[in-house]
C-alpha cells in the first residue's frame, strides 16, 4: 500500500515516498511524512506495520543523534545503515520484532552518495536504485531500463516522474501525492511535492 | 567515547549510581514501574502474553476473541478551535450495555480524550494519561502540550503491542501552538491532523464531514456538521447510537456544547428535508 523509492546519482541521492497514512480501507491522513532525518546528511525512509515504523525509526534517529553528542562527529551513512540493520536483526528473534521496510540514503564527503535497501528480515544491500511496496513491482523495471550511473539531478527527477506516472496508471490504489527530497554534500533539501496534477 | 564503547569499558563512577543504590527506586517519570528494577511486565516466569493471545485472535483456535470498535467518534479542527462529537452506545456483542455511555474523558480543562474500542482499555489508559498529565504539570509548572500527551499515550500502547489492547482515541487540546488534534491507536499509530473519525461507524462520519467541511465554518455550523455526521453514522451502523455528545475546544478551554438524542434528531432532519422539498 505504501511506496518508497530512491535513486543515486553522481553526487546526490534522490528519495521519494507517498504521503497517505491509511487504516484498513480509510485514508486517515493525506500529508504524512514517511522520512526521518537521522542527521544532516542521512535520511531514513520507513514503511511497514503501523506503530513499528515510527517507534523504530525514532529509536534509530535518537541513537544516531546520541552518537554525535557523545563523540563529536556524525555517523557515516554506511555506519548508520549497519547500525540500523544490527538493531533490526537483534529485535527480529525477540518477543517484539519490528516489521519495517526501509531505505537509508546519505551523502558522505569521503564515500560519496549511498543508498541502502533494508527489509523487515534485516537484509541490507547497497544499491544504485531501490523501491519498497507494491509499487516496486511496477517501477523496478523502469529503473532497470533507464538508470545510468552518471544521472544529473534533472534526469533523476525525470526518471522519478516516469516511475510515479506508472504507479498512477497501473497501481490499483490511489496515491495522490509524493514527498521528494534530495541529499547531497550540502545536506538534505526539500523539493516540491509531486501530485497527480504534475504527472 | 566510541573507543570506550567498542572496548566495553564500564565506568562505574559516572552516570549509573550518583546517589548510590537509592537511585533505582526513584521515579524516572514512568510511575507504572512501581519501583521494580527492570522495567518489564509483571507476569509469572514463562508466560508470554503475545504468544498466549495469538491463537485466539489470529490463529486456529475455535474460540476467537473478536475485538469490535463499536462506536463512532469524530473530531475536526477549524477556525475557531476543535469540535469533538461522540455517540453514546456501549455494546457487548449484540447486547446494549448502555445507551448513555460517556466516551469523552476530560483530562484537564484544556485536554480531551475520546474513546473507541474496548471500554475498559480506553478508560484505564486515558485515566493513566490524565495522571501523567497532572504529574507533568506539577513537575514542570506548565501544562503539557497536546503533542506530548498523545506521545505518552502512544508509548503506553506500544509497550503492550500485540497483547490484545483495543483502543482508538483522539487527543484534542489547545496549547501554545494553538489547537491540537492527534489520533492514537492500540497498534501504536499516532497521527496529527485536521480531522479524524474512529470506530466502526467512522466511514459514515467521514462521508458527511468531508462533503460539508470548510476551515472557515462558524461555530454553529461546525457543531451542526458534527452532529449530522454522528447522526448519519448512527443511522447506518448498528453499533452506534444513543446520544450525540458534543464538545468545543476553545482557546480558554473546552465547553460541553450539547447532548442530543439521536431519535429526536432523526425526525428533525426528516422534517427539514421535507420542508426543503416543498
Amino acid at each position: 500500500m505504501e511506496y518508497l523509492i530512491g535513486i543515486q546519482g553522481t553526487d546526490f541521492v534522490l528519495v521519494s515516498s507517498d504521503t497517505v497514512a491509511a487504516s484498513s480501507i480509510v485514508a486517515m491522513k493525506h500529508d504524512y511524512d514517511k522520512m526521518f532525518k537521522l542527521s544532516e546528511k542521512i535520511m531514513l525512509l520507513c514503511v511497514g506495520e503501523a506503530g513499528d515504523t515510527v517507534q523504530f525509526a525514532e529509536y534509530i534517529q535518537k541513537n544516531v543523534q546520541l552518537y554525535k553528542m557523545r563523540n563529536g562527529y556524525e555517523l557515516s551513512p554506511t555506519a548508520a545503515a549497519n547500525f540500523t540493520r544490527k538493531n533490526l536483526a537483534e529485535y527480529l528473534r525477540s518477543r517484539t520484532p519490528y516489521h519495517v521496510n526501509m531505505l537509508l540514503a546519505g551523502c558522505d564527503e569521503h564515500e560519496g552518495p549511498a543508498l541502502y535497501y533494508m527489509d523487515y528480515l534485516a537484509a541490507l544491500a547497497k544499491a544504485p536504485f531501490a523501491a519498497h511496496g507494491y509499487g516496486a513491482f511496477l517501477t523496478l523495471s523502469i529503473l532497470d531500463r533507464y538508470y545510468k550511473p552518471d544521472l544529473t539531478r534533472e534526469e533523476a527527477v525525470e526518471l522519478l516522474k516516469k516511475c510515479l506516472q506508472e504507479i498512477q496508471k497501473r497501481f490499483i490504489l490511489n496515491l495522490p501525492s509524493f514527498t521528494v527530497r534530495i541529499i547531497d554534500n550540502n545536506g538534505v533539501h526539500d523539493m516540491e511535492q509531486i501530485s497527480v496534477a504534475d504527472l | 567515547m566510541a573507543l570506550v564503547d567498542v572496548c566495553g569499558f564500564q565506568d562505574w563512577n559516572q552516570e549509573e549510581f550518583p546517589l548510590g543504590i537509592r537511585k533505582r527506586f526513584l521515579d524516572k517519570g514512568h510511575d507504572f514501574t512501581f519501583g521494580v528494577r527492570n522495567r518489564e511486565l509483571s507476569v509469572p516466569l514463562g508466560l508470554d502474553p503475545v504468544e498466549f493471545l495469538k491463537p485466539y485472535s489470529e490463529g486456529e483456535e475455535a474460540v476467537r476473541i473478536n475485538l469490535q470498535h463499536g462506536t463512532t467518534t469524530l473530531a475536526f479542527k477549524f477556525e475557531h478551535g476543535v469540535i469533538v462529537a461522540v455517540d453514546s452506545r456501549a455494546s457487548a456483542g449484540n447486547y446494549l450495555a448502555s445507551v448513555d455511555a460517556n466516551k469523552v474523558i476530560e483530562i484537564n480543562p484544556y485536554l480531551l480524550g475520546t474513546m473507541s474500542g474496548s471500554a475498559a482499555d480506553c478508560q484505564y489508559w486515558e485515566r493513566l494519561l490524565a495522571k501523567q498529565c497532572r504529574l507533568y504539570k506539577l513537575r514542570n509548572k506548565q501544562r503539557i502540550s497536546v503533542s506530548a500527551a498523545s506521545k505518552l499515550l502512544s508509548n503506553m500502547m506500544c509497550e503492550y503491542r500485540g497483547m490484545g489492547l483495543s483502543m482508538g482515541s483522539m487527543i484534542c487540546g489547545w496549547d501554545k501552538k494553538g489547537p491540537g488534534l492527534y489520533y492514537v491507536d492500540d497498534n501504536g499509530t499516532r497521527l496529527s491532523g485536521n480531522m479524524f473519525s474512529t470506530g466502526c461507524g467512522n466511514c459514515y462520519a467521514y462521508g458527511v464531514v468531508d462533503s460539508g467541511y470548510r476551515y472557515d465554518l462558524g461555530v454553529e455550523d461546525a457543531c451542526d456538521l458534527a452532529r449530522r455526521a454522528i447522526y448519519h453514522a448512527t443511522h447506518r451502523d448498528a453499533y452506534t447510537g444513543g446520544f450525540v455528545n458534543m464538545y468545543h475546544m476553545r482557546e480558554d478551554g473546552w465547553i460541553k456544547v450539547s447532548k442530543d438524542n439521536v431519535g429526536e434528531l432523526h425526525y428533525k432532519y426528516a422534517a427539514e428535508k421535507q420542508n426543503l422539498a416543498q
